[in-house]
């Protein structure tokens, strides 16, 4: 940890220790709260993945035994890793592309754009339960709105949370119109881009697309930077929309990470194993963000920054 | 929108016939600009229109074919019968909410303005430390401390109380809301702190007669957010709360669905009843709300 560096020639002074409790006593609370809260239960949680833990009797040390499980006797963790990871990849992908291009119409400059960007942004506040009961009427197969609207237009709707081939892409679906925060701070990032830098390629004879592309695009690659960090660890946090909805199913084809850590803690109370996958998803998330942060130099562009 | 070059170096005539094409162009890229907007826009708020308008719908409309879009018959009833429901306790349940809510929203405010006042303003030694320790914390899933505060609560006897989702918004308040109310205090002038030090006031009071009423658009921000993932949580009350009677509106309506998955009628009234207000709040606050995300993105 980083410390200020202090004076080391003069006697620390009353003043010093001063200052020192009077910053203290401000931070006091996040302080304590780290501690308690975060700090501590990262350690009790580092410790019961060694165990063998079942709340109801102390905790019985087995070393790695957790780990060496998971990696080679646990199938289904090898599958709940794997429909998140197949999640994860289908909503940073779609859900950025997306969200860009609805960021790019809510920054032309037209006539009613709060009102629009009013009403692409409502979806934000809707409860995850409200929203996944809405949803699982709309992907109704016989009576849900949306495959009455695709059978009047001649297609035979797929039976969307209820088939194994598509549950796990309507969740993306679901997911997308939900995840409009990334759509506002690409509104913002679209909003800083000085206005200067298009009217030159403009002058330059750049077209609308050109202009997009070597300018736009990558002025904005910051701001794509991190919402495909904030995107990556939010879908491998996502949770209470497959448990409301499809509760792993159809044949487990939306069985997430954390559904399985769920059932493992909370329904057969396996505390230790439990928490040895909570260290594995850690682990994951810290890999890739550090691969995500480690590429950026070759594709994010900083102000002030000269690209060779 | 899509504009060339050549109508600057054009002879007289043919620029004004480039503007002509010029403006031409100009109107058919706005006429696409709206048609997406439209057609983005309904696609949108379709879902949330569609919820609204079968909460109002008869049992037997819902479930004939092909469904209708707005209802044949409107049941306003549908609120009163799934709010009063046999076996369930909405009324209840919307008040354990309301409780948590207002439990631990001074907590949010107080603790987190007071340790971004310390952030942004006093030095001391191991600050910064600290506060890349609070940004840090945001990384960090919830699944790895979920098991051992489970068994803390369990420990402490606060299990199937509201303790555990009152108590610690009142440490900090979250490391987000820190975060932005520390980029508030920041862009406030130093001098007025300096005149009041002059003046022998404490950094207490500094914080409490300048700051915070200095800082009113970022408190109301954070008292939003603060409100829309309270009434949302899910994961919290259904991992700490165990009797119904205990249930927020949003286990609830979990609940009343496992039991009768097919009211949708029902289940589409109570899923309006917990989206209207927050969806009023976004309308009337929306520039608030918006600031938050804002600021909170571009920390990156």
């Amino acid at each position: 940890m980083a410390t200020l560096t202090l004076p080391r020639k003069r006697e620390r002074s009353a003043h010093f220790w001063r200052d020192t409790a009077r910053g203290y006593l401000f931070i006091l609370p996040v302080v304590l709260g780290l501690l308690i809260w975060t700090f501590g239960p990262m350690i009790a949680s580092a410790y019961y993945s060694l165990t063998n833990y079942r709340i109801i009797s102390e905790p019985e040390f087995v070393g790695l035994q957790n780990y060496i499980d998971l990696f080679t006797r646990d199938r289904l963790f090898a599958h709940s890793l794997n429909v998140t990871i197949r999640y994860a990849i289908m909503f940073v992908v779609i859900g950025q592309v997306f969200s860009l291009a609805v960021a790019v119409l809510l920054t032309q400059n037209v006539r009613g754009l709060p009102i629009f960007r009013t009403l692409f942004y409502l979806p934000i506040v809707v409860p995850y339960v409200a929203s996944a009961l809405l949803w699982r009427y709309l992907f109704n197969r016989e009576f849900g709105p949306i495959n009455a609207v695709l059978n009047s237009v001649g297609i035979t709707g797929p039976n969307w949370l209820g088939s194994p081939d598509w549950a796990l892409f309507s969740l993306v679906i679901i997911s997308v119109w939900g995840g409009a925060v990334s759509t506002i701070i690409y509104v913002a990032g679209l909003q800083n881009i000085p206005e200067e830098l298009h009217e030159a390629a403009k002058i330059d004879g750049a077209t609308a697309v050109q202009r997009f592309r070597f300018v736009t695009i990558p002025m904005l690659t910051p701001t794509i930077f991190f919402n495909v960090v904030t995107g990556v660890i939010g879908a491998f946090q996502f949770f209470v929309p497959a448990f409301i909805m499809t509760q792993g199913g159809p044949a487990r084809a939306t069985y997430f990470y954390n559904l399985n850590l769920y059932d493992k803690a909370f329904k057969w109370l396996e505390m230790g194993y439990a928490s040895a996958m909570a260290w594995v998803l850690f682990a994951i998330i810290i890999v890739l963000t550090l691969f995500i942060f480690r590429s950026s130099p070759l594709w994010v562009y900083y102000e002030g920054e000269v690209k060779s | 929108m899509i504009q060339t070059a050549k109508a600057q170096s054009a002879p007289g005539w043919t620029r004004q016939r480039d503007e002509r094409a010029h403006k031409q162009q100009q109107l058919i890229g706005k006429g696409i600009v709206y048609g997406l907007l439209l057609l983005g826009a309904s696609v949108f708020t379709l879902p949330l229109i569609v919820m609204i308008s079968t909460s109002f719908k008869s049992f037997n409309e819902i479930n004939s074919y092909p469904p209708t879009f707005l209802p044949n018959t409107w049941i306003p009833e549908n609120y009163l019968n799934a709010w009063n429901f046999p076996n369930t306790d909405f009324p209840r349940w919307t008040m354990n909410t309301i409780i948590i809510l207002a439990a631990s929203l001074p907590g949010v405010l107080l603790t987190s303005s007071l340790c971004a006042y310390g952030f942004a303003r006093l030095r001391f030694p191991g600050r910064n430390a600290w506060f890349l320790a609070v940004l840090a914390s945001i990384m960090l899933p919830p699944q790895v401390t979920l098991i051992p505060l489970y068994i803390l609560f369990f420990r402490l006897g606060w299990l199937d109380s509201f303790l555990p989702l009152i108590v610690p918004p009142w440490f900090g308040g979250g490391a987000l809301n820190i975060f932005l109310i520390r980029q508030f205090f920041m862009q406030i002038p130093r001098d007025l702190d300096e005149a009041a030090i002059i003046d022998g006031a404490s950094h207490f009071t500094i914080w409490r007669k300048i700051y915070l009423p200095l800082s009113r658009p970022v408190m109301v921000t954070v008292a939003l957010l603060t409100i829309l993932t309270t009434w949302n949580d899910f994961l919290g009350p259904l991992i700490y709360l165990t009797s119904p009677r205990n249930y927020t509106l949003a286990l609830g309506l979990n609940m009343f669905q496992g039991l009768f998955i097919t009211r949708t009628d029902y289940i589409m009234a109570i899923s309006s009843l917990m989206v209207i207000p927050m969806i009023l709040l976004f309308i009337f606050a929306q520039r608030y709300i918006v600031r938050g995300f804002v600021t909170s993105g571009l920390k990156g």
